[in-house]
């Protein structure tokens, strides 16, 4: 095939693109919090802790607050729990109009230490919704976040899980509105949910 | 830690109590040692703590005991590519003239295999124990579960 000059350049700036594409690739591939592109609706259809069904247009007209989380997790998780009840005292009147949401990567073991007795001793607003295998790792990747399963031999069970540790905030309509970042303060929190209700 | 973040979790914690109780042990001086309470014994429960050292040579925390738990450890908080996970930690270094915190997200001991479920109000004792200064038993609150850290007038220095 013989090439004009023309399709020399546009093949060539072709394959700086796939190159410069490539390169980006390799940089963004690490990071998984979602990035500030498009917005996107994540969704989920999860068991609550009495077996009921519940899915992410059931909050239609509400923002949620959704952490992904472990019950057996003594540091991350309770922090960010107590902040979120802290939000959900003082949203006060407006408390209605948010509903939290503790999705467990560990289902299988939060269902047997019990989930609504932990996510009630928080705040009695906090929905704890734990599937199974497929179900978690669909709400988890249509948030765009990661979780695993770590063996320890020294941790309870012989595991641990890791997870991204970031709050998300989802508006009424199903769009994923931002993310609060591991140890961001209530009184920031709250003052971001005032502002859009 | 930030003063406002400091200032934001003593809001939470009314009163000062045994959480502000301070040990020493060599250049070591230990302060605000807490827990939070838990749900039942079943699940692990969290010890936090700071370390001041006032010497001229560094000294580094290498183990904790206590009888609230069977197998307490040493742990690190960290979040790597936006994921959080615990692992291990065989020491936390304490250097000198520093002061250095178990606090949530960080370092904390991981009290597994709780002997009793933590109430708050509580206290147990724990023994510390570091390279140089060696061994040095303390009393740990327990304070609430939403609790973010002891409410203590020298706190945050
Ligand atoms: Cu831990």
């Amino acid at each position: 095939m013989r090439l004009t000059g023309l399709q020399k350049i546009l093949w060539a700036a072709a394959g700086l693109a796939l190159l410069g594409y490539g390169a980006l690739l390799l940089v963004a591939e690490p990071t998984p919090a979602p990035l500030a592109e498009a917005p996107f609706r994540p969704n989920f259809t999860l068991p609550d802790a009495d077996g009921r069904l519940r899915s992410s247009a059931d909050f239609a007209g509400k923002h949620t607050l959704v952490f992904f989380g472990f019950t057996n997790c003594p540091d991350v998780c309770p922090t960010t729990l107590a902040e979120v009840a802290q939000v959900m005292d003082d949203l006060g009147d407006q408390a209605g109009q948010v509903q939290p949401l503790f999705i467990s990567v560990d289902p299988e073991r939060d269902r047997r230490l019990g989930l609504s007795e932990f996510t009630t001793a928080f705040h009695p607003s906090i929905l704890g919704l734990a599937g199974d295998a497929a179900q978690t790792r669909a709400a988890a990747d249509s948030f765009r976040i990661h979780f695993s399963r770590e063996d320890d031999a020294a941790a309870p069970d012989g595991y641990s899980m890791s997870h991204s540790p970031a709050l998300y905030l989802i508006g009424p309509e199903g769009d994923w509105l931002r993310q609060f970042t591991y140890g961001t303060p209530a009184p920031e929190i709250l003052a971001d949910l005032q502002s859009r209700l | 830690m930030k003063p406002t973040i400091l200032s934001a979790f003593f809001a939470l914690t009314a009163f000062p109590a045994l959480a502000c109780e301070s040990f020493t042990v060599g250049d070591l001086t230990i302060d605000h040692a807490w827990s939070r309470a838990t749900i039942g014994a079943d699940r692990p429960g969290v010890f936090y703590v700071e370390i001041t050292n006032a010497g001229a040579s560094d000294d580094a925390l290498i183990g904790i005991a206590t009888p609230a738990a069977g197998m307490p450890m040493l742990h690190e908080t960290t979040v790597t590519d936006g994921v959080a996970s615990m692992p291990h930690a065989m020491s936390v270094p304490v250097p000198a003239g520093q002061t250095v915190q178990l606090a949530p997200g960080g370092y904390h001991g991981m009290l597994m295999g709780l002997t009793i479920a933590l109430k708050e109000g509580d206290s147990f004792p724990a023994t510390l124990t570091f390279q140089s200064a060696g061994d040095v038993t303390i009393n740990v609150e327990v304070l609430s579960l939403r609790a973010e850290g002891p409410d203590c007038a020298h706190a945050g220095q």
